[in-house]
């Protein structure tokens, strides 16, 4: 789960690192207002859950409260790669004299927190990566000890020359530490940590992501929640249990397990079609999670086909049918159902289903080629 | 022969008593797989009771299933919350593998899991994983029994359902299989891919390898990497993910691409460099094997 900037401020604030104030405004007015309270220059950010704001047009600098609020008012509802923006953060201008970077993620390869980071910040740490790689200090960190302050200082020195700014970086690198940790992030990102003109070091951007298996445990962080951002369809097979990606294309996937799910993607596409989701249902066969399942498929109108693709492993097939039925029963579908079944029982599984009158397959291939042909049949090319 | 689990194979289940660790613990029991002990806190000295009437000891603690039973691998059914601390106290234990079965272990929790148990010496399959089954033999996990056959082929993957799928067909081509072994989802897996190659180029059973991998991470490229140095039996590998968008969390916690990396045809192409041959469809499987295997 990825958090707003003003989000991930108040974490890291929460944990002692220098972050200038700041409020979020959901209309111009309040821009205007908190533009008032905080005096001088201000600057207006747009909350997204995306990069390149800036060049988006979604970052601008007031030096009244009236521009503030004008600014606002242009931000708000602005779409920034296909996201509304619903809330700006209002925050001081800062006198800047130089702009670094500081992160620590999760570094798959050592299975251990790992920190990034650079004298060159303000940029796209990607785009320093390839460029200049040696500009990038890279620590991992043993995660049951945690930072240890030596490493701390030794980030500290990676990132200024001047030893009072490095042992305001050390503080911050702990700092920053302890937050990750914390919140439960797989993410938490400073771009840029700047230097004053006063020498002071600060975070002035903010970027956290959690890592969604420990909301469970943190119900503070679960509340950031901003469901405004996403798909409705995803925030309902959130809330029924299921995972769901809604794609652009026409044919509803309905899968048992992720790696399979992806898989039936790809041969969608391998036979010419396009997927209209990545939806896993799980292990079971329980007619509640396939109603839902069907519900959030069909409230996407550009669905002409469902494609059921289901791997009866330890569940029977003949369970996994007789439960797709009970569920087609109690919704209706206007779009063709095409049913893949394998596994433990299939014979009988495959009976039901088109007793049922279902068109049901044992093969992947089969199921998804007549997905493709019906939904290229009811939405032909250029149409 | 097999890797990872035989017929020497003697297990223990920790969460026994939950629904999925007594469900599977039946399961297990039926397919032959020699379960000496259960472990839940606060039920110890009760019995679970197998298939066949069958009485199998339950203990608080790790500690003392392995003084009194010595079983050499554990496999894990504990909820989220609990599923790192029931791995290191398994491996502080003396348990060799540790199969963690358990879907949504925090991250961070599984980071210091991993170490701990490095530092044992323990072995950790998964977490997020199916487990993994030597046909005939043992199964250790949730992979079912019906679909695999004793046979030349060694099975490596990161997902459940899409193992099955290859597996199912192998096995209805008439191609059985050494090992099956499901690595997890997870982005921090004990047991990667290169594990499970050297596991198998080992075994002299073991005549050609099936690696299914999916998007995220770059554990498939290394793997491609070690099979053109050390594995001398061919080795067919399939990709699921190229239709999934970058930056989102296809289902699987580790599933994800992050800028360009991990993408799906990177990894294939990676293969290709190095002479894996790469299915494009999950049923070119069957019939590249059987060309690997000039059966």
């Amino acid at each position: 789960m990825d958090l707003h900037e003003y989000q991930a401020k108040e974490i890291f604030r929460g944990a002692g690192i220098p972050v200038p104030p700041g409020k979020v405004a959901t209309t111009p007015e309040q821009a205007e207002e908190i533009a008032r309270e905080i005096g001088g220059l201000v600057v207006v950010k747009a909350q997204v859950h995306t990069g390149g704001r800036g060049k988006a047009g979604g970052v601008k600098l007031a030096k009244t409260p009236e521009e503030a609020r004008d600014h606002a008012s242009n931000i708000l509802g602005m779409d920034i790669k296909g996201l509304t923006v619903e809330k700006v953060l209002v925050t001081p201008g800062e006198d800047i004299d130089t702009e670094a970077y500081a992160a620590v993620l999760v570094n798959r390869e050592t299975q251990a927190p790992m920190f990034m980071v650079s004298a060159e910040g303000g940029v796209d740490i990607e785009q320093v990566a390839d460029e200049n790689p040696d500009a990038i200090r890279k620590l991992d960190v043993d995660p049951r000890y945690g930072l240890l302050p030596h490493q701390a200082y030794q980030l500290g020195v990676a990132l200024y020359d001047d030893p009072k700014l490095q042992r305001q970086a050390a503080k911050i690198m702990s700092q920053l530490y302890t937050a990750f940790v914390n919140a439960g992030a797989s993410l938490a990102e400073i771009n840029p940590l700047i230097t004053t003109p006063s020498g002071e070091v600060k975070a002035i951007d903010a970027k956290v992501s959690i890592d969604d298996n420990e909301l469970f445990r943190r119900p503070e962080i679960a509340e950031y929640r901003d469901t405004s951002s996403e798909p409705e369809a995803e925030t309902a097979a959130r809330e029924a249990g299921l995972t769901f990606i809604k794609l652009d294309g026409n044919v509803g996937c309905c899968v048992n397990g992720a790696g399979l799910a992806m898989a039936t993607m790809d041969l969608v596409k391998f036979y010419g079609g396009e997927p209209a989701n990545f939806l896993d249902i799980g292990g079971s066969s329980n007619p509640e999670k396939v109603v839902n399942a069907l519900k959030i498929i069909t409230a996407d109108p550009a669905v002409k086909v469902i494609l059921f693709n289901i791997f009866g492993g330890i569940t029977r097939t003949d369970d996994v049918a007789n439960g797709i039925i009970e569920a087609l029963d109690q919704i209706e579908i206007d779009v063709p159902i095409v049913i893949r079944l394998t596994g433990t029982n299939e014979e009988i599984a495959l009976k039901i289903l088109s007793d049922a009158g279902f068109e049901a397959y044992s093969t992947m291939d089969e199921v998804v080629k007549k997905a493709v042909d019906l939904a290229t049949a009811a939405a032909p090319a250029g149409a | 022969m097999s890797i990872f689990i035989d017929d020497a194979t003697r297990l223990v289940i920790q969460g026994i008593t939950g629904r999925d660790g007594s469900f599977h613990a039946t399961q297990m029991m039926e397919y032959g797989t020699n379960v000496v002990a259960g472990v839940t806190p606060g039920k110890g000295g009760q019995t679970f009771e197998g298939p066949n009437g069958e009485q199998v000891p339950i203990f608080d603690t790790m500690e003392q299933a392995v003084e009194q039973t010595a079983p050499n691998c554990s496999v894990i059914y504990v909820p989220p919350a609990f599923a790192a601390s029931a791995i290191m106290e398994a491996a502080d234990a003396g348990v060799p593998l540790i199969v963690a079965i358990t879907e949504g272990i925090p991250v961070l929790d599984m980071a210091r899991a991993h170490a701990y148990a490095e530092d044992c010496g323990s072995r950790v399959l998964g977490p997020n994983c199916p487990g993994l089954i030597t046909p005939g033999t043992s199964k250790v996990g949730i992979l079912p029994g019906s679909i695999v056959t004793p046979g030349p082929v060694g099975v490596v993957s990161r997902s459940g359902t899409l193992t099955y799928e290859a597996v199912y067909q192998l096995t209805q081509n008439g191609i059985g299989q050494t090992t099956c072994v499901g690595i997890g989802g997870d982005p921090l897996i004990g047991t990667k891919f290169i594990d499970c190659l050297d596991a198998f180029r080992n075994d002299p059973d073991t005549k050609a390898i099936v690696m299914i991998g999916e998007i995220g991470g770059t554990d498939e490229q290394e793997a491609a990497e070690f099979v053109k140095e050390h594995v001398d039996v061919p080795v067919v590998g399939f990709i699921a993910g190229q239709t999934a968008p970058p930056g989102r969390r296809m289902g699987h916690a580790g599933a994800i691409i992050s800028g360009s990396a991990g993408t799906a045809a990177e990894k294939m192409e990676v293969f290709e460099q190095n002479g894996i041959a790469v299915a494009e469809r999950p049923s070119d499987i069957g019939g590249l094997i059987r060309d690997a295997l000039g059966a």
